[in-house]
């Protein structure tokens, strides 16, 4: 420091702006991070890239776009006139999911309501930590609990010949579905400010009054996106609905009819392909369809909750 | 207002009647789950034992232990973790340290939540595509892992991302105010302060990790080998594929060995859950500024 | 600029900083503009005016804060040392020269003594004996020593606020600066620390040059040699510090503002 007092000035000026060790160790960190950062993108376009370049071929070669949505005849392994018609299996997807959506966002809302609006302290946090580790249940064991515990008690309780069907893989899937549309629900209900609240009920109203009138009407993108995520995930689901719908191609009449899901033929059909053959790629097919519907579920699930935050 | 007690009296038991309403609907909720877990365990718990854990199945899975499942899948979760916790924890950095408030962080951030939301089963084709086939990795450990990694990447980011954010700004900015740079500054305060978090998350992320099937299915994982894995090139059986292939693939197998499976894998994920909560809990009272 | 015999000399010093046509902005609000001046060395430049004015986003402008702050747009020219600021090789080792101590204080959480050691290691010191030497000069001189020497092991982000306010200083002193600039430093800092600290700038000035913003108008005139007046981001005033407390002003609204009709 004496040198610094006694000769300052341009010298010392220029001594000082040079470009040290630590300045390149936090450019090489920089670039470090940043390609890490960039991954996620990478990921998801190599998921897409991969997925199309198996099952391109289908699309190109043998593909009939009213055959593959229209219709509900699915027998690839048929040797002389396979079928790819997708229509039953959408339809087992769809009844599915619907049903479990139907069990899980009244309950899974009311529980994000009362966790978030009405349980306090203790209860509260006991509620959270259960509500997560519910979500932490492996989905194979979800599908194990259908097949085994679920199937006997349906056929008891509805006297119907198999326990294994819509009704059965949708509170199932609903259960599933339920911890984390809860979570998210309540992260909502929690992101409106207590000034809210308390204004509300500054001016007398109860709390159900505040909740109703007040949380909910400014919560609502949050829990829309919350359950859209849920529709995202029982949409997804593999193991469990593998397990859980009885797996026969069929448009169900019926919430006793079994069904199978899109995600489910592919777990269990893609063992015995061959690599490259019609049947594999058509299989692959199904995942470009999964991966793009999952993809604008999720993308507008996001816009939905972005909204909030800009609103 | 004075004279409104009886509309008051009428509002506090529509009050009480919601309460109890979304009360027994969060019961609804969670009752059934323990219900089935409660039967998992006094159906399966029976086949619990040192000798279940530590020895391998036998007379075509009907009988033994689980030991080469459970060996399995230390050996996906850990060579998973190794890929995915570095590159997470340095993804999280980027977005939280460096990152701006731009489209291009918000595409990131889209990315993470479809990484997350894309179906277990197509990460199952695109490690089939990806890893066995065009990098040549052929249905092993290594496969299989990448394909747990990429899927279970989003967990690892998101605590680590959130306990970085936790460090107070002030403490960056004290720190670049002395000159230090970006990586000083995360290195000697911010990094310290949110490494407990990050572990909370890497916990996390063992239990999603150590649950899935789907995605394992086609990329390494065996409905049956005799042999213990010696290397990531080498095909493992799981537990998680184990308790399908024993609840769906083995006529006649003893009730209870699919419930002791099913135990064995739930216990495992939700020790690590609770674990992760009762880390994070800890760190909560630890009060550091 | 009226007589130039102010206390400290200053005019027969080099010049430390020049700042030219300066203007700050955060989108499309103008935090600070039009400001023109040069802080000689060993000199206590005080900066005086009310909330808003500008001076806080002017020590950030300095200290090149704007690289990491993506809002914040400065144009104009700052030489520090004769070296335009805007056209740095590495910003880092600028800001390591110029020891900032802001209004709130930020003790870090680590150790009072890795507090005060971070800078100093961060430079490449980490001979222990060396080390402490450096901690319990800071820390003697931004009036802490005595208060911490048993116990330079507790947690810095823990300490009252005073003491932080106090770590924040030592940390700055640590950094061994050129230019030391203090933002309000006592608004957290009761009356006998204040006179103490000011006691320890005084005789910092034979080391290095001192900016000093202060919301009290009395201790820029008990400590500065020249002041600058900013209100609502313009720079109204330069002067002798005490010119504009004997009303020798070139603006009605200095006189205003030191004799405390506004503020």
């Amino acid at each position: 420091m004496a040198n610094s007092t006694t000769a300052p000035g341009a010298a010392t000026a220029a001594a000082f702006d040079r470009r040290d060790f630590d300045w390149y160790v936090d450019k090489a960190v920089q670039a470090i991070v940043f390609v890490c950062g960039i991954s996620a993108i990478i990921f998801v376009l190599g998921i897409f890239v991969f997925v199309t370049k198996e099952g391109l071929g289908f699309i190109v070669n043998h593909m009939n776009f009213h055959e593959f949505f229209l219709t509900p005849y699915w027998s690839p392994s048929d040797a002389d006139d396979p079928e790819y018609g997708i229509l039953a299996l959408m339809a087992g997807t769809a009844s599915v999911t619907g049903l479990a959506m139907l069990v899980a966002i009244p309950f899974s809302l009311g529980a994000a309501i009362y966790i978030a609006e009405f349980a306090s302290g203790k209860t509260r946090e006991t509620l959270k930590v259960l509500v997560e580790l519910l979500a932490a249940i492996p989905s194979v064991v979800w599908g194990f609990i259908g097949l085994v515990i679920m199937n006997p008690l349906i056929i008891k309780w509805f006297d119907v010949p198999v326990g294994l069907c819509v009704l059965n893989a949708g509170i199932i899937l609903g259960l599933m579905a339920a911890p984390i549309m809860t979570s998210i629900a309540e992260d909502a209900l929690k992101a409106v400010p207590d000034r809210y609240r308390e204004a509300a009920e500054a001016m007398g109203a109860t709390r159900w009054q505040v909740t109703y009138k007040v949380v909910l009407p400014a919560a609502k993108n949050g829990l829309l996106g919350g359950v859209l995520l849920g529709v995202g995930r029982g949409f997804g689901e593999t193991m469990a609905v593998l397990m859980a719908t009885g797996h026969a191609v069929n448009i169900p009449n019926s919430i006793f009819d079994s069904v199978r899901a899109l995600t489910a033929t592919i777990a269990a059909e893609l063992g015995e392909t061959v690599v490259g053959g019609e049947h594999y790629q058509a299989l692959f097919t199904i995942g470009i369809l999964l991966f793009l519907v999952t993809f604008v579920v999720n993308l507008s699930a996001d816009l939905i909750v972005r909204g909030i935050r800009k609103g | 207002m004075f004279q409104a007690s009886a509309l008051n009296k009428r509002n506090e038991s529509v009050q009480k009647l919601y309460r109890m309403l979304f009360g027994m609907m969060t019961l609804m909720l969670i009752a059934p789950v323990l219900l089935i877990l409660g039967t998992l365990i006094a159906k399966g718990g029976g086949a619990i034992s040192w000798e279940f854990l530590f020895t391998a199945p036998t007379d075509g899975m009907r009988s033994g232990g689980v030991l080469p499942a459970l060996l399995g899948t230390v050996w996906l979760v850990m060579v998973a973790l190794m890929l995915s916790v570095p590159i997470g924890v340095c993804a999280a950095i980027y977005l939280s340290e460096y990152a701006g408030d731009n489209w291009f962080t918000r595409t990131i951030n889209l990315a993470i939540i479809n990484l997350a939301g894309v179906p277990s089963i197509v990460h199952a084709l695109f490690g089939l595509g990806a890893f066995v086939i065009f990098f040549g990795f052929g249905t092993s450990i290594l496969a299989a892992s990448l394909t747990l990694a990429v899927m279970t990447m989003p967990v690892v980011i998101v605590a680590t991302r959130e306990s970085l954010q936790a460090v107070p700004q002030a403490f960056r900015e004290a720190c670049w105010n002395m000159g230090a740079t970006r990586w000083q500054t995360i290195r000697r305060v911010v990094l310290p302060n949110a490494i407990t978090g990050i572990l909370t998350g890497v916990i996390l992320e063992v239990s999603r990790t150590a649950g899935e099937t789907a995605p394992i299915m086609f990329t390494g994982a065996v409905f049956f080998t005799p042999f213990l894995p010696e290397s990531v090139m080498d095909q493992t059986m799981a537990l998680s594929l184990h308790l399908f292939v024993a609840a769906t693939q083995v006529p006649g197998i003893a009730d209870e060995v699919p419930f002791g499976i099913a135990l064995v894998l739930i216990g495992l994920v939700l020790t690590m859950n609770s674990a992760s909560i009762a880390f994070r809990m800890w760190l909560r009272g630890k009060k550091k500024w | 600029m009226h007589g130039r015999q102010s206390k400290g000399g200053a005019a027969a010093s080099p010049i430390k900083l020049a700042v030219k046509d300066l203007r700050i902005s955060y989108g499309k609000a103008v935090a600070l503009q039009g400001v023109n001046l040069e802080i000689h060395e060993h000199e206590i430049f005080g900066i005086i005016g009310p909330a808003n004015a500008g001076k806080t986003s002017f020590l950030k402008a300095l200290n090149r804060m704007d690289v990491f702050n993506t809002g914040m747009r400065v144009d104009g020219e700052i030489r520090f040392n004769g070296l335009d600021t805007r056209h740095l090789k590495n910003v880092y080792a600028l800001r390591s020269r110029i020891g900032v101590v802001f209004p709130l204080p930020v003790g870090l959480p680590m150790t009072v003594y890795d507090n005060v050691a971070l800078s100093p290691r961060w430079r490449g010191i980490t001979n222990k004996a060396e080390l402490d030497v450096i901690v319990q000069r800071c820390l003697t001189r931004a009036a802490l020593w005595d208060e911490v020497k048993d116990r330079l092991g507790a947690l810095g982000s823990l300490l009252s606020g005073g003491q932080q306010q106090r770590l924040t200083i030592a940390r700055a002193l640590s950094q061994e600066p050129d230019l030391l600039m203090l933002d309000e430093f006592s608004i957290a800092v009761d009356p006998v620390t204040t006179m103490r600290i000011e006691d320890v700038l005084k005789e910092l000035r034979q080391e290095v040059t001192i900016i000093l913003v202060t919301n009290l108008v009395q201790q820029a005139r008990r400590l500065a040699d020249r002041t600058a007046f900013f209100l609502n981001g313009e720079c109204v005033e330069i002067g002798v510090t005490e010119d504009l407390f004997t009303g020798e002003v070139k603006d009605k609204r200095t006189r205003d503002y030191v004799e405390g009709r506004f503020g």
